[in-house]
C-alpha cells in the first residue's frame, strides 16, 4: 500500500497503462435532440471493448444547432479501434446500420486528422446509383466539403464523403474504486464517470461508464487471452495474490478512451478528484489503477501525478 | 497595388491572358510595357494601350474597361484583379485561384473552365457565362462565379463543378450540366436542358423541358447546407434556398440525376 492520499482517501502509488489506438469522431444531427441521441445511442451500442466488439465507442457531447454543420441539434460520437482499417470497418457497419436507418439523421466528420476514412463515399452504394455527391463551401472554414445524398424513404440520408482519424488517440486509461458496499461504491463510480465525461474528447465505453469485470492478461484455462482480474475479486480475498484488504467488499473500474493522451489524463484527474471528494461519505477504501506491468502499453498515467488539480506533464509515454 | 489605366478604347481586341499580378511581379514597367496584348497585325503592346504603375503586389487594378479586353484573369493562379469598367469574352477562363472582380459587364464565356477562385461581375454577363467553349469538356469546373446583374443564354452550359450565383439568366441555363450548382432569382426557358447531375435553384423559371418530373416539396438537410453556404455570398439566394421549394428531377432524357428547385407558388 501507499501513503498517498487525496481528500482523505488512500490512493495507491501505481499507474494506469494505456495504448495507442485509432480514433475518430462523427457528428450526428437530427431535427430534434431526442432523435439525434437515439441514433447516437444505437450506434455506440455493443462497443465496450475493442477485443470483443471490434470498437470502443461512446457519446462525447450534445451539440447545439449553432455547433453543427446543418444547424440542427446534434451529438458528437467518438469511435476507437486497434488500427485505421479496423476502425473503418466498424464505422461503416455502425453508420450503415444505425445512422442510415434512423429517421431524419445526417452524419458529418467530427474531427480533423491525417488519415482519411471513406464514409459517405462507401455508403452511397446503398443508393443503387441514385445517390449524388454535392460539394459545398463550409461557411465557417471557407473550405469545400463533399457530401453524399442517398435517397431513402423519408427523403435523403446526407453523409459526409469521408471522415478523418486522428493521430495520438489513447485507449485504456482507468481507475479502480475499492469500496465497502456495492451501492455506495457504485455511487462513487457514477460520480467519477460524470466528471470524466465532462472532459471534451473523452468517452467511457462500458455500461454507464463502469466495468465490474476487470481483466488480466492470460488465464489458467488454455487458449483464453484474458480472464477475470482475480487479485481484485472480493470473493477471492485471502488467497495468495489478492490486492484487497479485508474491509474491501466491492471493486468497480472506469475505463477512459480519448482522442489525445492529455484527454485521458485530464479525464482521469477529474474522475479521481470527484471520486475522492465523495468517497468518505460512501465508504470508499482506496483508489488504484490497472496495468500490465508497463510492458504492453506505452502510455502510463501515474496516480501520484494526478493528485494536483492543475494539469501537469503526467500524460504520455513512460 | 499595381494599376493599368486604359488610355482610350482599343483599336482591336486585346488578349490579357498574360497580364496577371503574378506575371507582372518580376517585370519592370518598361518590360511590362513590351508585353504583347494585340490580336491583330498592329503588334500592340501593353504599353501602347495602358499607362502602367506597377509595385509588384498581388493586387492589380485595371482602370477603364472595355468590351474589347478579352481573357482578363484567365488562368489566374493567385492574387486579385479588379477591373473598373467592362471586359470582353472569357473573363477568368481557366483560372485556378485568386479573385477577379469586374465593376461593369462581361462578354461571353466568363469563367469557362475555371477550376478555383472567385469571379465577380457586378454588371451583366453575356451568353455562356460559366459555360464550355466549343469543343471543351466542361464549363465552370470548381470556381465560384457571381453575377449581380443578368446573364445571357446557356449560363453554366456543361458546367462540371462549382457555384454560379446570378440575378437573372436567359434560356437554357445549366444545359448539359455535368454537376455543380446554379442559384438564380429567375431563369428563362428550359433550365437544365440535358443536364446529367447538378442542382439548379431558381426563384422562378420559364418553361421546363418535358423530360423533367415534379417530385414535390421536400425538407432536405441538403437545402439547409446549401442555404448556409450561399448566405455569405448572397443573403437573397440563401433565403430562396431556405424557403418553400418545389423539386423537379431531370433531365430524364439523359442520366436524370439533376434537379431544379423552384420557389413554390
Amino acid at each position: 500500500m501507499t501513503d498517498l492520499t487525496l481528500n482523505g482517501i488512500p490512493v495507491i502509488d501505481t499507474f494506469a497503462e494505456a495504448f495507442d489506438v485509432a480514433g475518430t469522431a462523427i457528428i450526428i444531427t437530427n431535427d430534434t435532440p431526442k432523435w439525434a441521441m437515439i441514433a447516437a445511442t444505437v450506434m455506440t451500442g455493443f462497443a465496450t471493448s475493442v477485443i470483443g466488439c471490434g470498437a470502443e465507442a461512446g457519446i462525447d457531447c450534445e451539440l447545439s444547432p449553432e455547433e453543427t454543420p446543418d444547424g440542427r441539434p446534434g451529438v458528437r460520437v467518438l469511435l476507437f479501434g486497434f488500427e485505421p482499417n479496423g476502425l473503418k470497418d466498424q464505422l461503416l457497419k455502425r453508420v450503415g446500420q444505425c445512422i442510415l436507418t434512423c429517421p431524419g439523421t445526417a452524419c458529418y466528420a467530427g474531427v480533423d486528422g491525417p488519415t482519411k476514412i471513406k464514409l459517405g463515399g462507401a455508403i452511397r452504394y446503398f443508393g443503387d446509383g441514385f445517390a449524388v455527391a454535392k460539394r459545398l463551401t463550409d461557411p465557417v472554414t471557407g473550405k469545400a466539403r463533399r457530401y453524399w445524398r442517398i435517397p431513402v424513404m423519408d427523403g435523403e440520408f446526407l453523409c459526409e464523403d469521408f471522415v478523418r482519424a486522428v493521430d495520438g488517440a489513447v485507449g485504456g486509461g482507468n481507475l479502480l474504486f475499492l469500496g465497502r458496499k456495492h451501492a455506495d461504491t457504485l455511487k462513487v463510480a457514477e460520480i467519477a464517470v460524470e466528471a470524466a465525461r465532462a472532459v471534451p474528447g473523452a468517452i467511457l465505453p462500458f455500461p454507464g461508464g463502469i466495468v465490474r469485470s476487470g481483466s488480466k492478461v492470460g488465464a489458467r484455462t488454455k487458449g483464453m487471452m484474458a480472464s477475470t482480474n482475480d487479485a481484485y475479486c472480493p470473493t477471492l480475498k485471502g488467497r495468495a495474490g489478492t490486492e484487497l484488504s479485508a474491509e474491501v467488499g466491492v471493486v468497480l473500474e472506469i475505463v477512459i478512451d480519448a482522442l489525445t493522451s492529455d484527454g485521458v489524463a485530464e479525464s482521469m484527474r477529474a474522475a479521481l478528484h470527484a471520486a475522492t471528494e465523495a468517497g468518505a461519505a460512501h465508504g470508499l477504501v482506496a483508489v488504484t489503477a490497472g496495468n500490465y506491468g508497463g510492458n504492453l502499453g506505452r502510455h502510463h498515467y501515474h496516480l501520484k501525478n494526478l493528485l494536483s488539480k492543475e494539469p501537469g506533464s503526467e500524460a504520455g509515454a513512460a | 497595388m499595381s494599376t493599368l489605366t486604359l488610355r482610350q478604347e482599343p483599336p482591336e481586341r486585346l488578349d490579357l491572358l498574360h497580364v496577371t499580378p503574378l506575371s507582372l511581379r518580376g517585370l519592370s514597367e518598361a518590360e511590362a510595357a513590351r508585353l504583347p496584348v494585340g490580336t491583330g497585325r498592329r503588334g500592340l503592346t501593353l504599353g501602347d494601350c495602358f499607362t502602367l504603375a506597377l509595385d509588384g503586389s498581388d493586387d492589380l487594378v485595371i482602370e477603364g474597361g472595355s468590351s474589347r479586353l478579352d481573357r482578363v484573369g484567365a488562368a489566374l493562379s493567385g492574387g486579385r484583379i479588379r477591373v473598373v469598367g467592362d471586359v470582353g469574352q472569357r473573363l477568368g477562363a481557366g483560372m485556378q485561384s485568386g479573385s477577379v472582380t469586374v465593376t461593369g459587364s462581361a462578354g461571353p464565356f466568363a469563367g469557362s473552365g475555371a477550376t478555383g477562385g472567385t469571379i465577380t461581375i457586378e454588371g451583366d454577363a453575356g451568353d455562356h457565362a460559366g459555360g464550355a467553349v466549343y469543343a471543351a469538356k466542361a464549363g465552370l469546373d470548381g470556381a465560384t462565379l457571381v453575377i449581380h446583374g443578368a446573364a445571357g443564354d446557356y449560363l453554366g452550359d456543361r458546367m462540371r463543378r462549382g457555384l454560379i450565383l446570378v440575378g437573372r439568366a436567359g434560356a437554357y441555363a445549366g444545359a448539359r450540366m455535368i454537376a455543380g450548382t446554379i442559384a438564380a432569382m429567375h431563369l428563362g426557358d428550359h433550365p437544365g436542358f440535358g443536364m446529367r447531375r447538378g442542382t439548379i435553384l431558381a426563384g422562378g423559371v420559364g418553361a421546363l423541358s418535358p423530360s423533367f418530373v415534379e417530385t414535390g416539396t421536400h425538407d432536405l438537410v441538403f437545402l439547409r447546407l446549401l442555404a448556409r453556404s450561399l448566405r455569405p455570398l448572397s443573403p437573397a439566394h440563401a433565403d430562396l434556398a431556405a424557403g418553400a421549394l418545389t423539386r423537379y428531377s431531370g433531365d430524364l432524357a439523359t442520366l436524370g440525376k439533376g434537379e431544379v428547385w423552384v420557389a413554390a407558388a
